[in-house]
């Protein structure tokens, strides 16, 4: 795979010392991620509560049975898809525009591209809480310089309204995280070359043209990774909805679902249950993705 | 000849025009948490930019309160330990990962890179039930042990991808001089590693620095809470009217070091953010 043949003696040498090297890895692994999960999985086939003392019974399936007939999980699903895919969809548009027009050659562009990196870098809670204030139904500033503007009447409760609490999670989602896309979008934009343009302009294809035939198709990979990056960090959403909306079922992901049965209600085995189902979408997701994307599973010798 | 040089600087003006509609659409929101900052009473209520002096008093009273310094203190020290501690686990398995061939590595690989797509809240009872087991609920140890779940993956994978790409004849000539594989990681690739390790490890704590979930669920006291749950959880007086001068204040503090700290890397970050996804 790497190096020299494998049977010369300095490649002996480093197999043997892989593991040791490999020890620190795989036990911490194991007993972060390896151990909890199976766990999960096992707590949601039982009846486990929070307080201590109480050994937990096998239950079977009865935890995932009653999660499906209980219609709070599926209007959690479904704010899951739907922010998933808007937010996702938003912030691919929206990355590339800004990326293609970061790229252009101007001044100022630098100063630009360390300000995209703000959104960022902000902790998810601090923006949120920053949002939450923006948009206060009294005070806010939007709903200030909406009235102002006569746009609205009467202030807007953007978090409170059962409406719209899940389309103002994906606005400050859209805000916080297509920096990441721009960023993915710009590295791949400035890997192609500017001779390929120079084809395209005798051909006597326009800008639009250029965009849809020629830069689309070749940034499409670079695309499509960060895409399937966005989309398993937005399923899993939790920070944003628990601090713009609180637990109001209105706008709740299966996250937030998932850790108020575990946490506030204590009822361990129910909400692994809930949590074990959101891996299971996930993994599944990840796998199609995966196929469906051809992503590299390894940084093998070709890619150099 | 002029009808296109008008087009053209009309399409150099709109294109102007769209960069600072993205400046004001990516600084605002960051600018307006700082303005807030600067007032209180009535003049936080008031929206125009000449309400009133600005004032230090939030900032007084955010980091005179009990716990906030503490809360600093903790996050920073929880973040500083995930770095060190990832960065060491991922100096040696991004060595095995990248330089040698072993049956399994593809697999191995394959492991790292799932992991890093587990939804945090899947491993959340297990975790919680671990960390009961090892007496660490309501300690600053629970966090940095389960913070591996997201920093572990992410910097192996790029330091693998790193040490890969450099040259076999650095160690083939060291080996042949007798050097053992430590030596050869330390004396040789650990100097050539510096801009990776600076990236990697600066991902890492904005991560730990930024999680939220674990760091509610497993700790309970205010003097053990990081900073994202301190403001999270930060209420007035009344329970119905928050302290936003103070809120926005806290954030400030908190968001300010980090916002330095992306500025003054960014080539840094946005190379391995692209490095990190790249070969997902």
């Amino acid at each position: 795979m790497t190096g020299p043949g494998a049977g010369s003696p300095l490649a002996r040498a480093k197999r043997r010392a892989a593991l040791p090297f490999l020890l620190p890895l795989i036990v911490t692994l194991l007993l972060v991620a390896g151990w909890p999960l199976l766990r999960t999985v096992w707590l949601s086939l039982t009846d486990a509560r929070l307080e201590a003392g109480l050994a937990p019974h096998f239950v079977g399936i009865a935890n995932y049975t009653y999660l499906l007939s209980d219609p709070e999980w599926w209007s959690a699903v479904r704010n899951t898809v739907v922010f998933a895919v808007t937010s996702v969809a938003l912030e691919t548009v929206l990355g590339v525009l800004i990326a293609l027009a970061l790229n252009e050659k101007m001044r100022g562009r630098g100063i630009l591209r360390a300000a995209m990196l703000i959104p960022w870098a902000i902790p998810t809670v601090v923006a949120a809480q920053m949002w939450n204030w923006m948009l206060h139904d009294q005070y806010g500033v939007v709903n200030q310089a909406l009235l102002a503007l006569g746009v609205v009447q009467d202030p807007v409760a953007f978090t409170a309204d059962p409406d719209l609490a899940l389309w103002t999670v994906i606005a400050v989602d859209v805000w916080k995280a297509t920096p990441f896309m721009v960023l993915l979008s710009l590295a791949a934009l400035q890997l192609l070359p500017d001779e390929i343009y120079e084809a395209a302009e005798i051909d006597g294809l326009g800008p639009v043209g250029r965009f849809f035939r020629i830069t689309l198709p070749l940034i499409r990979p670079a695309l499509m990774v960060a895409v399937t990056f966005r989309s398993l960090d937005a399923l899993r959403v939790f920070d944003l909805m628990y601090i713009l909306t609180g637990n109001s079922a209105a706008a709740a992901s299966m996250s937030v679902y998932a850790r108020q049965h575990l946490v506030d209600f204590q009822d361990v085995g129910y909400g692994s249950a809930a949590a074990t189902a959101l891996f299971l979408m996930i993994a599944a997701l990840t796998s199609l993705l995966v196929i469906a994307g051809r992503i590299q599973a390894a940084p093998e010798e070709d890619d150099r | 000849m002029t009808w296109r040089r008008t087009r053209r600087r009309l399409g150099r003006l709109l294109l102007a025009l769209l960069l600072v509609v993205i400046f004001l659409y990516a600084t605002l929101p960051f600018i307006w948490a700082i303005a807030t900052s600067l007032r209180t009473g009535a003049a936080l209520f008031d929206p125009s930019p000449f309400a009133a002096l600005p004032t230090l008093d939030n900032y007084r009273s955010a980091l005179g309160g009990r716990t906030f310094l503490r809360s600093i203190a903790n996050s920073v020290a929880v973040a500083g330990s995930v770095v060190l501690l990832s960065l060491l686990i991922g100096l040696t398995a991004g060595y095995a990962l990248g330089r040698t061939s072993f049956r399994g590595r593809r697999l191995l690989l394959a492991t790292i890179l799932a992991v890093s797509m587990f939804p945090q809240v899947a491993v959340l009872s297990g975790m919680f039930e671990l960390i009961r087991v090892l007496g660490l609920y309501d300690n600053l140890l629970a966090l940095t042990l389960s913070y591996m779940i997201f920093t572990l993956p992410f910097t192996v994978w790029v330091l693998a991808t790193f040490m890969r790409n450099l040259p076999i004849e650095l160690e083939e000539a060291a080996m042949v001089d007798g050097a053992t594989t430590m030596v050869v990681l330390t004396r040789i690739f650990l100097p050539l590693l510096a801009p990776a390790l600076v990236t990697t490890g600066l991902i890492s704590f904005i991560a730990a620095w930024n999680e939220f979930l674990f760091a509610l669920t497993f700790t309970l006291t205010d003097e053990k809470r990081t900073v994202p749950v301190a403001i999270a959880l930060m209420t007035g007086s009344s329970a119905f009217e928050l302290p936003w001068g103070q809120i926005m204040a806290a954030s400030v503090i908190v968001t300010v070091p980090l916002v330095a700290l992306v500025l003054v890397f960014q080539r840094r970050i946005a190379a391995g953010l692209v490095a990190g996804a790249v070969k997902g």
